[in-house]
């Protein structure tokens, strides 16, 4: 899952980021967001959205993408 | 008239809020394994980092057994009032309006400040009149208000921090809310360290002082 600020909502961590890089000489760089990244294995994926809606997003103030990766072990570990 | 103050692993300001209630009442210590609410008149979700505060700030203590009680009982009315990381449990419960976010500042800030007395017409606040000024001390680092446009109309706003003193970036300078029916208040500013004179303030003690007011 992939966790973010929803837009519209200042995201001050993305801002302070943004500021930084610059500073490294990574010019031309916009519209920074800093989330969270969740992951896990389960059984029935059907239940993926409601984890989200209920505990792992708190809908008012993050969007939520689900990233489905079929089969053990190739997940990004 | 009994208080009860939460303890969550990683509660840290239920100690200072027991000893507040006991000013103006009764008050215990509740477990947040327990699931017991007999004999309480109204409950204090208090500061600190229940769970460690992982995933997002009160998240996990939302789902604690005592949780589900203190969400029964202010649903049939019961009084609940939630400080700082109380206030983040009792928004991620569906109990309160909006949600808090990181301060702007992206610091954590430990200062005095003055909030505004908007809605005295709450359990929490009879003891007040519109306009008063409380002198209050934060401390936080993810108390910045935010709730969707359209969803917070003006009555539910209890406190707002005086011109100046918004500490985190919070829309509108809200510092504390209530829900529809007014049973349910939270607020980010620490009213159970400001009831003596000594540590500088006691203007939080009028909070307690009204729910005191509370017929048992």
């Amino acid at each position: 899952m992939l966790i973010r600020p929803k837009s519209g909502i200042l995201d001050p961590q993305g801002q302070a980021v943004e500021r930084a890089l610059p500073a490294l000489g990574f010019d031309g760089v916009a519209n920074v967001h800093v989330g969270r990244l969740i992951e896990l294995d389960v059984e029935d994926a059907s239940q993926v959205a409601q984890m989200c809606e209920r505990l792992l997003a708190n809908p008012l103030i993050e969007d939520y993408e689900v990233i489905e990766l079929n089969g053990k072990g190739d997940g990004p570990s | 008239m009994k208080f009860g103050v939460v303890r969550f692993p990683g509660s840290c300001d239920e100690v200072d809020a027991l000893m507040a209630c006991r000013r103006f009442a009764d008050a215990d210590l509740l477990w947040h394994g327990d699931r017991d609410l007999d004999g309480i008149d109204a409950v204090v979700v208090p500061g600190g980092f229940s769970y460690g505060d992982y995933l997002r700030v009160g998240a996990i203590a939302r789902f604690s057994p005592l949780m589900e009680s203190v969400i029964e009982f202010a649903r049939d009315g019961g009084a609940v009032l939630g400080i700082c990381n109380g206030f983040q449990v009792l928004c991620e419960a569906g109990l309160l309006p909006g949600a808090l976010l990181p301060n702007d500042s992206l610091r954590f800030v430990c200062r005095q400040v003055e909030v505004i007395v908007e809605n005295p017409g709450t359990p929490f606040t009879r003891a007040c009149e519109v306009g008063d000024s409380l002198s209050i001390p934060v401390k936080h680092t993810t108390g910045r208000y935010y709730a969707p446009p359209g969803t917070l109309p003006d009555d539910r706003v209890v406190l707002r921090y005086a011109p100046g003193h918004n500490p985190n970036g919070s829309m509108d300078d809200v510092a504390g809310v209530c829900n529809e029916a007014g049973n349910v208040m939270g607020l980010m500013p620490h009213p159970e360290h400001a009831v003596d004179p000594l540590t500088g303030s006691s203007d939080g003690g009028r909070l307690f002082e009204s729910l005191a007011m509370v017929p048992a």
